[in-house]
């Protein structure tokens, strides 16, 4: 119990500290203990965070969401068309495509950053939000688990009366199977999610233009100035809390899907 | 959920799977019209980057007649290659990032491990708490979670810090030798309890009816967690330490972070890094054929351990 409690304290102290500090005027910082919390600024360092350099911390949250959770839901959607197909329809050439897609969960995503950066550059998109969106959608650990799902959840007997019905396979699958699937897709989304959001390396290759980096990219690039301008310092630290804490909400509220796909992801 | 999940393989290769072969079934436009919108841009985005990287990377810059002559690209065969295990800052990051694997991957899992054994026993109270707590270090992105490290590190700022001068400790978690493990401590924040949940759904799916068969025979429960559950989740403990050693490969976002407020991570600290440092300065043909080996190191490791455990386990 004691050390359940020990690594308790490991695991949320940062996120304490970071509460802590966010609440605090820049002054402060370094002048107090940095777990107890002092004169309590929290709404000024919100403001100053959301209106420096013209309010781009909040372009910055809304590239967030067309990176990660548009690009996820996008993927999503794509991974379980596909996903469903590999486990209910028979073709020929379909243990190869899936072979294929699974062997693309291998390739590390920092090794294609920089020959997709050379390609977009080639046709122009680079520096624009496709940049960034476009190869955030392919998920190929995405299609496996939409694989397994449809495999679980939906019996062939529903896709058979459906047919007979006349259902057309498009219907079938939006009617009859998307339903089954939701829970799986939410899992499925989830993951995407995390990984789009935690994917570094890729919009740092692909972008210059402040206006279009996500939070992560943005923060970092503040980072890097507080040498030259410490009062950067609490917009970093509070811009890190803003951007975690819906997050790890969201987490929270659906940890029953994160736990199903975790089970799924580690079979194999 | 390993029920499910055999259930479903049975249920593919069932022969009333088969007789769809033959029977009615989807044309072939429809199943098209299914796969492809995940297809092209896997396509796009996934095999021809792999394969452009590989031609760049039998290219070399050549110039027509010494310094000032105009440079062309052509076939170099294996020549950047040999340029990439001639670089010594190459084999330096190598050999960091294989030391920081070597240790905080086992120590990462063994942690993990431990505490998802400790969930599975029926004697601690607050579970799903902690559980939670553990995990949500991995809704906290790789970038985020090394600023708030940083701070925590840096001695202006850090109440770790202070609470260590206070108790004579000297710490310098930014230091040349330490560095490193500041930055393995990051990892191993972000990861160990997503690790544990993968550790510990695999415990949940064990029927309980073994236990009781091992406590009749007079097993202890420390004996029961070793001798029984751990074989039993053998492949989960394999899948976390294949996607371990990708991360530990893929390495950038946290040593990035460190460097800038500490002057001893240099701009070639991992190969990640290394690749980037050589792109910027527009020698892609070099570039690429460090992250070819970065990719096969990553796909001969991983495999290499997947086949040792797994023929040494049985499994």
């Amino acid at each position: 119990m004691a050390l359940m409690l020990l690594l308790a304290i490991y695991f949320l102290l940062p996120i304490y500290f970071l509460i802590v500090a966010s609440t605090k005027p820049q002054g402060d910082l370094a002048a107090t203990n940095g777990l107890a919390f002092s004169h309590f600024n929290l709404f000024e360092n919100l403001r100053v965070l959301f209106t420096r350099s013209d309010g781009i911390f909040g372009r910055w949250a809304l590239n967030t969401v067309i990176y990660a959770v548009l690009g996820a839901a996008v993927g999503t959607l794509i991974s379980a068309l596909c996903g469903y197909a590999l486990a209910k329809f028979r073709f020929r050439g379909r243990e190869f495509l899936f072979s294929v897609i699974l062997g693309g969960v291998l390739v590390p995503t920092t090794a294609l950053a920089l020959p997709l950066f050379l390609l977009f550059s080639a046709t122009g998109i680079v520096n624009t939000y496709f940049a960034v969106f476009l190869p955030s959608i392919v998920s190929p650990f995405g299609v496996y688990l939409a694989r397994i799902f449809a495999n679980a959840a939906v019996p062939q007997e529903l896709l058979e009366s459906a047919r007979l019905d006349g259902a057309g396979e498009f219907r079938t699958f939006f009617s009859v199977a998307f339903k089954l699937m939701t829970p799986s897709l939410v899992t499925i989304f989830l993951f995407q999610f995390v990984a789009i959001w935690n994917n570094f390396f890729l919009p740092m290759v692909m972008l210059q233009k402040e206006s279009l980096f996500p939070i992560t990219l943005g923060l970092y690039e503040w980072n890097g100035q507080t040498a030259r301008a410490p009062l950067l310092q609490e917009s970093v630290i509070t811009g890190s809390l803003v951007s975690i804490v819906p997050v790890i909400i969201l987490f929270i509220l659906l940890q029953r899907f994160w736990r199903t796909g975790l089970a799924a992801g580690s079979l194999k | 959920m390993t029920d499910i999940a055999t259930r479903a393989t049975r249920v593919v290769r069932s022969p009333g799977g088969r007789r769809r072969l033959n029977g009615g079934g989807p044309r072939a436009g429809t199943i098209f019209a299914f796969v492809i919108p995940f297809f092209l841009p896997f396509v796009l985005f996934y095999l021809v980057p792999v394969g452009y990287a590989l031609w760049q990377s039998v290219r070399v810059v050549r110039r027509t007649g010494g310094q000032y002559g105009t440079s062309y690209t052509t076939f170099g065969g294996f020549e950047q290659y040999g340029k990439v295990f001639q670089n010594d800052e190459f084999w330096s990051s190598i050999g960091r990032i294989g030391l920081f694997g070597i240790v905080q991957v086992p120590v990462m899992l063994f942690v993990a491990l431990v505490i998802a054994l400790l969930l599975d026993t029926p004697l601690l109270r607050l579970k799903s708490a902690f559980r939670i707590a553990a995990f949500m270090p991995y809704a906290v992105p790789g970038v985020i979670a090394a600023i708030m490290w940083s701070y925590l590190y840096s001695p202006q700022l850090s109440p770790v810090v202070d609470l260590l001068n206070d108790i004579g400790l000297k710490p310098d978690f930014l230091g040349p030798g330490a560095v490193l493990w500041s930055a393995a401590n990051i990892s191993t924040w972000l990861w160990t309890g997503y690790n544990m949940l993968i550790m510990f759904s695999a415990l949940q799916s064990i029927p309980q009816e073994l236990y009781e068969a091992a406590k009749l025979d007079g097993a202890s429960n420390w004996a029961i967690a070793w001798r029984i559950k751990v074989p039993i989740i053998a492949p989960s403990i394999v899948l976390t330490t294949v996607f371990s050693i990708i991360g530990t490969l893929q390495l950038y976002a946290e040593p990035a972070v460190l460097r800038q407020i500490s002057s001893n991570i240099s701009s070639t600290f991992t190969p990640n890094m290394l690749a980037y440092a050589v792109a910027s300065g527009n020698n892609y043909q070099q570039a690429a054929a460090i992250s070819v080996v970065i990719a096969v190191i990553t796909f001969v490791l991983s495999f290499g351990f997947m086949r040792l455990t797994s023929k040494r386990a049985g499994l």
